[in-house]
């Protein structure tokens, strides 16, 4: 198995899926000539030209709806946008047009399209371009969505929502890009709407807390969610069934938040196996400041993490 | 058999009068259906709103009689008469405004959502401007797998001041691609007269700002919206140039079923003066002055598309409630 960065496990996802099907085209800001904001098209516009990596203006809101009409006729378009922070103006295709046009005309027109790119905060980068979105993208019916952590996965999982039949969302880890992993070769497809345990090793904050914590002598199971929607419940209360407990974890704001929505699943069908309250950490509820410590203080940390779980395992 | 030969090895654009007749019968039908879509909103069996076509009647008919079967439409949510133009059945329309499992979008789209994709008429979208973009995203598509059809796309003047024109109208010109910017100027979004909310009131002149071909077009005559539309159709398939039609028409009716038909933003007069360029009068009593069509003639006309109107009312009422595992069908693609 080669080990990739995040990065180029996307870029053979893409490279893969577009020499498979004639029809998989990549469009957005700086895919081509500049070879991509974070140079996740790399190499794409000398191998596949004009015609399918597609530069565009800085226009979201137009590109969006320009794939959504691409995929009305029959494409499958992979829309990149340089950050999920700029999509927010193309919302209303993705969520007026893109989830509701199978529905709205009684299943004739289905709508195979990927939304992707970087999410969540970076370093530094100040209260507009450092959010994560995936609460309220996870909201509307008629999307997928996904957040690969791992090479393997970002590979895998967008190479499943290329060939999937309906608008899926990508949401990038904009500090993984650099990450490097194992990647299978080839035909490796991540379904979508299945968690995985993850095992230590990797940087991810939950993974981190994990180690810290087996150094105080608590084991801590890791589950990726992997996708948020749809979510695999099941794999959630097979995780809290061994552990009786359980601390969620995530990049965004708590109100509303993805962890809530996990909490629910957990108190509704495992409130008998539960030993105590389940905690949870998220950024804090403020726009991300720019100056470093405070931004610091905002993010979700693994210590936070350490913090919660101990609370739960009453040893603090 | 050598006659009919001949014939097909020869196609030629239909006779003037048979063109002219079925545009005829296609804005009469567009009137009687939705003058019934109106009884029937008002007496409850239509729900939500219901944006009516009338006076706009030459711009769907004029448009679509110039365009081919394998070419798309996209609207906004003042779709009826265009999807009737474009030769979905009535009895399918009304049923949809009726919410019926029998309605062409299985009745979970209604009056703002009418699709067949059978027919390429693809929605029936009701975020003001927000399908222009997706018209151009079509004619990507088409150029992408070059073929030759064209994209027609409706929309109000209000549309023009929304950022997805622009965004949408630049690209299509940036990529060349195969679509026709059909704005329906029928001078009011909802009750701001345009003037009102519009630094450039005369839509067309948008099209300099991306380089594109463009004609003021008179919406109550169909005959020049025919002939707008196959020049536009035209400079689409040979090299895929968009044009932007600026069409001047006018609606008769509210904006929607629930508003007023003059009052605060336009007068009863200024209503009954625009009657006057009726596209429907225009066309028959052009018909009568070329000998082609006489009183009788157009009682007869008439009388045929209320039946067909009626008949889809009919259809609409006995026709079933979608079931209720519908509900959560088609939320998802397999």
């Amino acid at each position: 198995m080669a080990t990739l960065t995040y990065r180029d496990a996307l870029n053979q996802a893409l490279r893969e899926e577009m020499q498979r099907d004639p029809n998989v085209f990549l469009m957005g800001e700086e895919v081509g000539v500049y070879q991509g904001a974070y140079k996740v098209s790399r190499g794409l516009l000398e191998e596949f030209g004009p015609q399918r990596i597609v530069d565009t203006p800085i226009a979201e809101l137009g590109f969006a709806g320009i794939g959504v009409g691409a995929a009305m006729a029959g494409l499958r378009p992979v829309i990149e946008f340089m950050t999920w922070n700029f999509a927010v103006l193309a919302l209303d295709q993705i969520v007026n047009s893109a989830a509701k046009i199978l529905y709205e005309s009684g299943g004739q027109v289905p709508i195979p399209i990927v939304f992707r790119g970087p999410n969540g905060a970076a370093l530094q980068l100040a209260a507009q371009h450092s959010q994560a979105w995936e609460s309220w993208l996870s909201h509307i019916p008629g999307l997928k969505v996904v957040a690969p952590a791992t090479p393997a996965d970002a590979k895998g999982l967008l190479k499943s929502a290329i060939r999937d039949n309906n608008p899926v969302i990508v949401l990038e880890g904009e500090m993984l890009y650099n990450i490097k992993g194992e990647v299978p070769e080839g035909e490796h497809i991540v379904p979508i709407g299945r968690a995985e345990v993850k095992r230590p090793g990797s940087v991810t904050v939950a993974l981190k807390a994990a180690e810290q914590l087996a150094g105080q002598g608590a084991s801590a199971e890791v589950l990726d969610l992997r996708s948020l929607r749809p979510l695999d419940e099941a794999a959630i209360l097979d995780s809290v069934a061994r552990t009786n407990r359980a601390v969620v974890v995530e990049e965004g704001w708590p109100h509303c938040g993805i962890g809530a929505q996990v909490v629910d699943v957990i108190q509704r069908d495992a409130f008998d196996q539960l030993d105590a309250p389940v905690l949870r950490v998220t950024q804090a509820d403020v726009p991300m400041p720019y100056n470093k410590q405070l931004e610091r203080l905002a993010k979700p940390s693994p210590e936070r993490v350490v913090a919660a779980a101990r609370r739960v395992l009453y040893l603090d | 058999m050598a006659t009919t030969a001949t014939r097909t090895a020869k196609p030629s654009a239909p006779p003037q009068t048979e063109l002219e007749r079925r545009m005829l019968r296609q804005m009469l039908l567009i009137r009687r259906f939705e003058e019934k879509a109106a009884e029937a909103y008002a007496l409850g069996k239509i729900g939500g709103f219901c944006h009516l076509y009338i006076g706009q009647e030459a711009v769907g008919v004029g448009s679509l009689a110039a365009l081919r079967a394998d070419d798309y439409v996209i609207s906004s949510y003042r779709e009826h008469g265009q999807a009737l133009a474009r030769g979905v059945p009535a009895n399918a329309v009304m049923a949809e405004l009726y919410g019926k499992a029998t309605g062409c979008s299985s009745g979970k789209g209604g009056s703002m959502h009418l699709f067949d994709a059978g027919r390429r008429f693809l929605g029936g979208h009701g975020i003001v401007g927000g399908h222009i973009p997706l018209a151009a995203g079509i004619g990507f598509a088409i150029r992408y797998k070059k073929g030759d059809q064209v994209c027609i796309c409706y929309f109000g003047e209000a549309a023009v001041n929304i950022g997805a024109f622009h965004e949408a109208l630049n690209m299509a010109s940036v990529y060349k691609l195969p679509v026709i910017f059909c704005c329906e100027n029928n001078r009011y979004g909802m009750g701001t007269a345009f003037e009102r909310v519009a630094a450039v009131t005369d839509v067309v002149e948008h099209a300099c700002s991306y380089d594109m071909a463009a004609e003021v077009v008179d919406g109550m005559d169909a005959l020049a919206v025919y002939a707008a539309t196959e020049r536009a159709a035209d400079r689409a398939r040979n090299g895929g140039h968009p044009t932007l039609l600026e069409v001047r028409t006018y609606r008769y009716m509210g904006h929607s079923m629930s508003d007023p038909l003059h009052g605060v933003y336009r007068t009863k007069e200024e209503v009954e003066e625009q009657r006057k360029r009726d596209p429907i009068s225009q066309l028959a009593l052009k018909l009568k002055q070329e000998g082609a069509l006489d009183d009788a003639a157009l009682e007869a006309l008439d009388a045929e598309v209320r039946a067909e109107t009626d008949e889809a009312t009919r259809f609409a009422e006995q026709s079933p409630d979608p079931d209720p595992a519908e509900l959560t069908t088609h939320v998802l693609a397999d």
